[in-house]
């Protein structure tokens, strides 16, 4: 087992620089999960620590080896791509034995890791069949076998759930997790999925345009993103972000005015220190769709404030009730239980958990942190 | 009468359209007598006794079938001033394409996975001189082409003819490939080269098993080519080692007295057959290939 770091790591293509200097540190055994928007470097990233892509500098460790300059065979990883690619002329039998073969492992060895691998994914029965006669979920686990029978120090995980259907995603999902949870091995997957990353990871690395933003574990990127980015790329639906005005009127207060009126939320207690230092000038309110609900509905013991709007757009989901409203501006929307739910174009009572509020400097995009100052 | 059901067609059912119909179907049954005559007169007119050529007219179906002036083609007509017949330069023409469809094809074969799968600074450039070379006349490569045969010691052998071919054919067979192999996934490539394999572990193991469509495409391009091909025959071969092509030439060219038509058509027929050949059986493979290519992946 091994851990992976990498130091300063940048790659060109021609002019164009698509991972500008990363610095990353994965423990040994850790799932990390890249995730970002398409075009961000995540899978570049990921072909740079499999050695299928050249660095221009840095340098990349796996345990204690610098494999700058060694080749991907020789990195001791097993890889799993978006299109499977999986050999089409060849039988599953041979997909999967094909890296064992090219590295001269007897033949009884070979027999035993199959077995082993084919009874785990439970594709005993496909092991004569090509690839083309396979279903989408047959030929992810066949691509799985192929990478596990390496029994690699590291796994890497190219969007391997990209190509399935809804279904089939969320059970290929928990599969990888308990594969994951057996094994124990370091593993790096890519997605632009942030469920998929969210359920996967214990630790997310967000990235963008060649940069990582955050680098946390699930519930730290969720609850505490670094900056505007991070927050409204993970969660779906994503963070409501209204541009406020902070002003002085009986306690710190958050203003947004469109043509329903004027709003003015209280400054969330912890942030008061951090807010006061805006007075009079813009701020954004980031607001989670679950922290907005129906007027008595929140948990007792949260610092909670009501507002009214009509509302816009209903869109059940099945657990939950999205409402879409309109507020400085901005398509809102709020996350209610079903039977909370109200006809379109009627004023619904709101009510937001304060205490999940976030805030955000317009220009840096940076959350504000808590302070323990009180006023 | 009772309207045929064609499945997947619907057409509308009128006076009007049945007339279109009918002049579409004359117009083409025109084109294929047109494009078959040329044949028919061949086979009718190698069939017939010369007795029977000068008496009967050109399209007259043979009375007594004979096969001896296709025999006397095949192994006793004078080329020049060798009366053996077709035959040995028949032989040539096989010692010759068989080498050069095998080594082009192979040579493009690598070339367009080097160019596609294996993308090195400058790749681009490469591919569009290469490409360049698709759209050079026969006749700009003669001169060179004479003074490197020369120079290598070739010149005038069936060895030279090949050489000339493989090159020749080179710009083809690449870019058939490489448009072939710019449609297989780099993921395969890339997983193959996780799981060990070098450049010619992958070539031979993985890329080439895939490439079937495209093999047989370029052997019967080149094939037909090559095989066809007069002018490099009759440039850089002397007598005993011409291609067929050529010594069909000569055959026709070189009859004495009375003018052997029966003779003449059934050289032209043995010389046309081999691509017919290759046609029949690979272009079977051929559709095949293409639709097996187009569902992939």
């Amino acid at each position: 087992m091994s851990d992976i770091r990498l130091r300063k790591v940048r790659k060109r293509f021609g002019a164009n620089e698509v991972i500008k200097g990363i610095d990353l540190d994965i423990e040994e055994g850790e799932f990390v999960v890249l995730v970002g928007p398409s075009g961000c470097g995540k899978s570049t990233l990921l072909n740079l620590v499999s050695g299928l892509e050249t660095l221009s500098t840095g340098d990349i460790f796996i345990g204690k080896r610098k494999v700058n300059d060694v080749a991907p065979k020789d990195r001791d990883i097993a890889m799993v791509f978006q299109s499977y690619a999986l050999y089409p002329t060849k039988s599953v039998e041979d997909n999967i034995t094909f890296g064992m073969v090219t590295r001269h492992v007897p033949k009884e060895a070979r027999e035993k890791a199959l077995a082993e691998v084919s009874e785990l994914l439970h594709i005993e029965t496909l092991l004569t069949r090509k690839p083309g006669q396979l279903s989408g979920g047959q030929r992810q686990r066949v691509a799985m076998g192929r990478a596990l029978v390496r029994n690699p120090d590291v796994f890497l995980f190219d969007e391997p759930l990209s190509n399935l259907d809804a279904k089939l995603r969320v059970e290929m999902r928990t599969e990888i997790k308990k594969l994951h949870q057996r094994l124990g091995k370091t593993v790096i997957y890519v997605t632009h999925d942030q469920i998929e990353a969210m359920s996967l990871a214990s630790r997310i690395a967000v990235m963008d345009n060649g940069t990582i933003r955050q680098f946390a574990p699930p519930e730290a990127i969720y609850e505490e993103p670094v900056d505007l980015f991070v927050a409204s790329f993970i969660g779906s639906p994503s963070m409501n972000l209204f541009k406020v005005r902070v002003v002085e009127k009986s306690g710190l207060r958050l203003e947004v005015t469109d043509e329903e009126g004027t709003i003015q939320f209280p400054v969330p207690v912890a942030l008061a220190g951090s807010a006061r230092a805006y007075l009079d000038r813009e701020l954004y309110l980031g607001l989670r769709p679950e922290t907005i609900g129906r007027e008595g509905t929140q948990r007792p013991g949260r610092a909670t404030f009501g507002f009214e709007r009509m509302i816009d757009v209903v869109e059940p989901t099945g657990p939950d009730t999205l409402l879409v409203f309109t507020l400085g501006g901005i398509e809102a929307i709020a996350r209610v239980h079903p039977e909370d739910k109200a006809p379109v174009d009627t004023r619904y009572r709101f009510e937001v958990n304060m205490d999940g509020a976030k805030l955000f400097d317009p220009e840096t995009g940076k959350r504000l942190h808590p302070t323990v100052l009180k006023i | 009468m009772r309207e045929r059901q064609v499945h997947g067609i619907v057409r509308p059912k009128n006076a009007a359209s049945t007339a279109l119909r009918l002049i579409l179907f004359a117009v083409l049954g025109l084109f294929v007598l047109y494009y078959l005559m040329p044949l028919i007169v061949m086979v009718v007119t190698a069939l017939k006794p010369l007795e029977e050529i000068r008496t009967g007219t050109l399209l007259s179906l043979p009375r007594d079938i004979t096969f001896e002036p296709t025999l006397r083609a095949w192994n006793s007509a004078c080329v020049g001033v060798r009366c053996e017949g077709l035959k040995p330069y028949v032989w040539n023409s096989i010692a010759m394409v068989i080498p050069a469809v095998v080594l082009s094809t192979m040579l493009g074969a690598i070339n367009g996975y080097a160019l596609t799968k294996w993308r090195f600074r400058g790749a681009a450039i490469i591919f569009g001189l290469m490409l360049f070379g698709a759209f050079i006349p026969f006749q700009v490569v003669l001169l060179p082409m004479a003074r490197t045969l020369g120079a290598m010691g070739l010149a005038g052998t069936v060895p030279g003819l090949v050489l000339v071919h493989t090159v020749y054919g080179l710009a083809f067979t690449t870019l058939f490939f490489r448009n072939f192999f710019i449609s297989v996934s780099d993921g395969i490539v890339q997983a193959a080269k996780v799981d060990g394999a070098g450049f010619f572990g992958i070539f031979f193991r993985i890329v080439l098993p895939m490439s079937p469509p495209a093999i047989v495409v370029t052997v019967i391009w080149q094939f037909t080519q090559i095989w066809n091909d007069f002018l490099f025959g009759i440039a850089f071969t002397v007598g005993d080692s011409n291609p067929v092509t050529v010594a069909l030439n000569n055959l026709v060219a070189s009859s004495t007295g009375v003018k052997e038509y029966n003779v003449d058509m059934s050289a032209a027929i043995i010389a046309a057959i081999p691509t017919l050949i290759v046609y029949v059986f690979a272009g079977k493979y051929f559709i095949r290939g293409l639709s097996a290519g187009a569902v992939k992946g």
